[in-house]
């Protein structure tokens, strides 16, 4: 469980958020410059808020009145960048490996288990530079799911994607979800995608919740919205 | 005649201020990028003025700043019972400041190349700051690194300015390549001179052409 109380003065607007995330797949919709990737920023650690409080489970990420703020190595929050940020200079194995501390038995077996749910087996001595969008995407996840995070941020994880792709591995993700069991926080600002994997969605507008879904929610093709399916904030 | 000793020394004070310059300028590099201390451009500025302030001059401050009754060489003496005017230490000190800019200049050319996401990346998924400084940052400008270190190199080497002024003209102690030429020219020994300007020129060509080499067609000095 996590829970986000935050305010941050941005250059053209406040963002000011509060929500809380349960063991499900968060979605943050909306638009381009929302605000949707300081959001993540914040929670990883990477980004300072001005004022509020960032607490998952027991641990204070985040609080202005206590004066906390976890460095991101402290915080066991994994994060899928837009563009994967694979280390280009490492192998696949050795990217997945990166975030454990001490290689061990248990390390070993989820290793094993996420090559082959994430059906990369055959790569693991391939460079970076030899993946396609669809590869990289699936090293990212295992890169991400081996650090063993009690949080997955996912910015745009399929925006990078081709269609086929991009179908195969919604799938993934939310199966990933439900065996992993963690609060997973997506943005993006397709609604397919929000649609296909969100547990919950929340709209942002220029830092804002808002109630109503904008504009851009109901261009999913078949003019239909699915609003009423899900669960929102308020 | 030629002797080897110059050729020796040369290289070897060239080696020496080559391992400071690569401390120095990878420290300032990185401690500029990632802090915001108050001066930034000052300092920065500062940073580059051996580059563009004469040798001569820069040997004269060093001088100021190590000879007998200068500040640091009075501290040294009291302290350390050690003089580095006329040594070899003072050629290595001449080395390293006037090729600190060029170092300092490549490695923070190769540490803006890095994406930030991936020492982002690096930091979310546990790692410390030495961390991220050892397995990402390092590596991924490593090129720029060595571009900045053979080019440190090939300036030391040719150092004469600042090193006349603090490490002096002593055959066998003190006496770089650069100082040979102007010797052996100045007595008119041009044969002597001649040899000492052939091997300054191969050993130089060789280190850019080795870089130039191990770049491959990329042939970018910062």
């Amino acid at each position: 469980m996590l829970t986000v109380d935050i305010k941050k003065k941005l250059s053209d607007f406040t963002l000011n958020i509060s929500f809380t995330a349960p063991n499900k797949t968060i979605v943050l919709f909306g638009p381009s410059g929302c605000g949707k990737t300081t959001i993540l920023r914040c929670i990883a650690g990477l980004l300072k808020p001005d004022e509020g409080s960032i607490v998952s489970n027991a641990t204070v990420f985040y609080s202005s009145t206590k004066a906390i703020h976890l460095p991101p190595k402290k915080r066991n929050v994994s994060y899928m960048f837009q563009d994967f940020a694979l280390f280009p200079h490492m192998n696949v194995k050795h990217n997945i490996w990166y975030g454990v501390k001490t290689p061990s038995q248990e390390a070993n077996e989820l290793y094993e288990k996420l090559i082959t749910l994430l059906k990369i087996e055959h790569l693991p001595h391939r460079s970076i530079s030899q993946l396609s969008g669809g590869e990289k995407q699936r090293v990212a996840m295992a890169r991400a799911l081996m650090a063993e995070p009690q949080i997955l941020l996912l910015d745009e994880p399929l925006s990078a994607l081709d269609a086929q792709s991009r179908y195969e591995l919604q799938d993934e993700l939310k199966r990933l979800q439900e065996i992993w069991n963690i609060p997973f926080i997506l943005v993006t600002h397709s609604p397919e995608e929000a649609q296909a994997i969100g547990s919950e969605v929340l709209f942002l507008h220029q830092g804002q919740q808002v109630s109503e879904p904008p504009p851009s929610w109901n261009m999913n093709g078949n003019g239909k919205t699915t609003r009423s399916s899900f669960q929102y904030f308020y | 005649m030629v002797e080897w000793q110059p050729v020796i020394l040369s290289i070897k004070v060239a080696s020496i201020s080559v391992l400071f310059v690569f401390f120095l300028g990878v420290l300032s590099a990185y401690v500029m990028r990632n802090t915001d201390i108050p001066g930034k451009a000052a300092l920065e500025s500062f940073f580059t003025l051996p580059l563009v302030l004469p040798p001569v001059v820069i040997g004269f401050l060093l001088l100021i700043l190590v000879g007998k009754q200068g500040p640091v060489g009075i501290l040294l003496t009291k302290y350390f019972d050690m003089q580095i005017i006329f040594t070899q230490s003072a050629a290595v000190l001449a080395g390293t400041v006037v090729s600190f800019p060029l170092m300092y200049q490549s490695t923070k050319a190769a540490f803006e190349g890095i994406d930030k996401t991936l020492e982002d990346a690096a930091r979310t998924l546990g790692a410390s700051e030495w961390r991220v400084f050892w397995t990402v940052t390092i590596p991924l400008s490593w090129p720029g690194l060595v571009s900045g270190l053979v080019l440190s190199f090939a300036r030391t080497l040719g150092e004469f300015g600042a090193t006349i002024m603090i490490a002096g003209n002593i055959p066998g102690k003190t006496q770089t390549i650069p100082l040979a030429i102007y010797f052996a020219t100045e007595s008119n020994d041009l044969i002597t001179a001649g040899m000492y300007v052939i091997i300054i020129s191969v050993i130089t060509f060789s280190i850019i052409f080795g870089l130039n080499h191990w770049k491959g067609k990329n042939i970018t000095l910062h």
